[in-house]
């Protein structure tokens, strides 16, 4: 109907996904300019119980769904499931998390119902009835803003940590069990297991804090330093991409345009020089430290804060000086 | 085996982007073009998997993109790719994502195919959409983001971790399939020089719509870009100084906690 809008609520390892409520958030922003109801569709194991987490924000329904099949994802088991919703609720707007599900699961039901999509995108505000979406292109140089074309179900992956979450509003809510439909044969692709990075850090797109490592590190085993001042600030590791090419860090851990985009609330970064596809990565981090010998490095064009000096020096510093606060 | 690999040509990430006078899009001028890195890792593992499988295996690059993308296919020829189809047609809108994948359907199909690599995203527009939408239509398996990949004994399964938060999901699937690469699943080499010279002789099949019999492909346009805009100016940074390097990172801490309250 006119604006009704589906979230799509991202069930990992049992637990809703904290971009879940991002999503209940901008769905907001679309009915109170619109009219329009929001429902939320919960897949995966712990779905039912996931739904007592959001029952008082003020949605329409929330449809859950955890029969065996679709107990853990798979593109083609969790795309039957979304389609047969979005066929029978007929939302006008799907929001999903910009999250490795999200990313794959998004498009491959668009297509499927005919809509269209958006990706990635940071910030959605109606505009005299339209729907406006802000999304950043060549890995954040740029912003585009667009809207769609014609009425179709208009899927609009949210990058997490951008918008403020939804507080509850104390509006109850139905929440209705549906039976998936999955057979395990119409799944082609299956995933058999997950298998954890270690280290137990917090994601690098889902972490407050950050702290990084560039080609300055000099060698793997001095990303001690800036672990230890991690682990204190629960926070996440990366590194350049001249770090990962010089072999001191791994791939998955990389920050920038062929690496992770993120956007925490702090970011440290540690001997990097600031190339302009680490930046595009990293910009629109609430706070930027910039910890450099060099003081003319591009990256205190970037950051907030800046020290110049021998990163080997002042980050054993740093995690002191926070020890004695916290 | 017939081994698909898509490519498409984007600015290089070093690159400065800057929006066009007319504010429709970027400037071009200056700008250096490569194949979009992601899809470097996908003909990397085209050719991989070509040498592994041997027989009349064959790896065709294809393309749909502007007439200047033949330099790409070129070197993705001379990495060893054998042969290239090239859809340049001025009517594609390629910042459709559902057109694109409609014109490589069905140029796809017209070639044959048993696997489809590609990057997990064009590093111009970031939309991670096409392949995605491309499975739907083909009505294949997808796995995106993928980390490593190794095929079955029997040619028809592989076996593929692709990266999620925290992890990666281990999947097994069937044949055919469409495969989104990450960096990190390979180490993509570089053209030989007698990869050059024999790239040269190497056959690009370059088609027009009509040619693909889809002469109304720009029919369903399903957004539009309103506004291009330039990402904010960073603040000033203020540079912390002290009268030796312990009280300057006392003093950071101070206004990390209290003036910029992220700690």
């Amino acid at each position: 109907m006119a604006n009704d809008v589906l979230v799509f609520g991202e069930m990992r390892g049992g637990e809703l996904k904290k971009v879940t409520k991002e999503l209940i958030n901008t769905a907001r922003t679309i009915t109170e300019a619109g009219g329009g109801a929001i429902d939320a569709l919960l897949i995966g194991e712990g779905a039912a119980g996931a739904a007592e987490t959001i029952k008082d924000y003020g949605l329409r329904r929330i449809t859950v769904t955890e029969d065996e099949p679709v107990k853990n994802y798979s593109t083609e088991g969790y795309a039957k499931v979304l389609t047969d919703i979005v066929q029978d609720h007929k939302p006008s707007y799907i929001l999903v998390g910009a999250t490795a599900m999200g990313r794959d699961l998004a498009p491959r039901t668009a297509a499927r119902v005919n809509g269209v999509m958006f990706s990635d995108c940071i910030d959605v505000r109606m505009e005299d009835g339209i729907c406006v979406v802000r999304r950043p292109v060549y890995s954040g140089k740029l912003y585009i803003e667009l809207a769609r074309e014609g009425e179709r179900p208009t899927f609009i992956s949210i990058r997490p940590n951008n918008i403020p979450p939804a507080e509850a509003t104390g509006d109850g809510t139905e929440i209705v069990a549906h039976s998936s439909g999955v057979e395990a044969d119409m799944i082609r692709a299956l995933v058999k297991e997950i298998i954890p990075l270690s280290g137990g850090r917090p994601d690098l797109t889902e972490a407050d804090v950050i702290v990084s490592g560039g080609r300055a590190m000099k060698d793997s085993s001095n990303f001690k330093i800036l672990e230890e001042l991690a682990d204190l600030l629960g926070a996440a590791v990366g590194a350049s991409r001249a770090a990962v090419d010089a072999g001191y860090a791994e791939h998955a851990i990389q920050v920038g345009q062929t690496g992770k985009i993120v956007n925490p609330k702090l970011y440290i970064a540690c001997g990097i020089s600031g190339a302009i596809q680490h930046l595009a990565g990293m910009r629109t981090s609430k706070v930027i430290v910039a910890i450099n010998k060099d003081p003319n490095a591009p990256v205190f064009e970037k950051a907030h804060y800046g020290i110049v000096g021998d990163l080997f020096e002042i980050v054993p510093l740093l995690t002191e000086e926070i020890k004695k606060i916290m | 085996m017939k081994i698909i690999t898509l490519l498409k040509r984007a600015p290089d990430t070093e690159a400065r982007i800057l929006i066009n006078r007319e504010g429709t899009g970027i400037q071009e001028e200056g700008v250096k073009f490569v194949i979009s890195t992601y899809d470097e890792y996908a003909v990397e593992e085209g050719l991989r998997l070509k040498e592994k499988m041997g027989g009349d295996s064959k790896v065709t690059v294809v393309c749909v993109g502007p007439e200047e993308a033949t330099e790409m296919i070129r070197t993705a020829l001379a990495m060893g790719a054998d042969d290239a189809v090239h859809i340049c047609d001025p009517a594609i809108k390629e910042s459709e994502p559902f057109i694109t994948a409609a014109v490589l359907a069905k140029a796809i199909k017209d070639n044959g195919f048993d696997i489809i690599f590609c990057g997990k995203q064009a590093i111009d527009d970031d939309m991670a959409q096409v392949q995605s939408i491309l499975a739907e239509m083909l009505d294949i398996p997808q796995v995106n983001v993928a980390t490593s990949f190794e095929i079955s004994e029997s040619g028809d399964k592989a076996v593929l971790r692709r990266r999620i938060e925290g992890g990666d999901e281990k999947v097994e699937t069937q044949l055919p399939v469409i495969i989104s690469c990450e960096k990190g699943l390979n180490e993509p080499r570089y053209a030989s020089l007698p990869g050059i010279m024999k790239a040269k002789k190497k056959e690009i099949r370059t088609k027009a719509l009509a040619d693909l019999g889809m002469a109304d492909a720009q029919g369903e346009i399903r957004s539009k870009i309103l506004k291009w805009l330039p990402i904010p100016k960073g603040g000033e940074c203020k540079v912390v100084e002290g009268e030796d390097v312990p009280t300057a990172v006392k003093e950071l801490v101070r206004l990390l906690r209290e003036e910029a309250k992220a700690l």
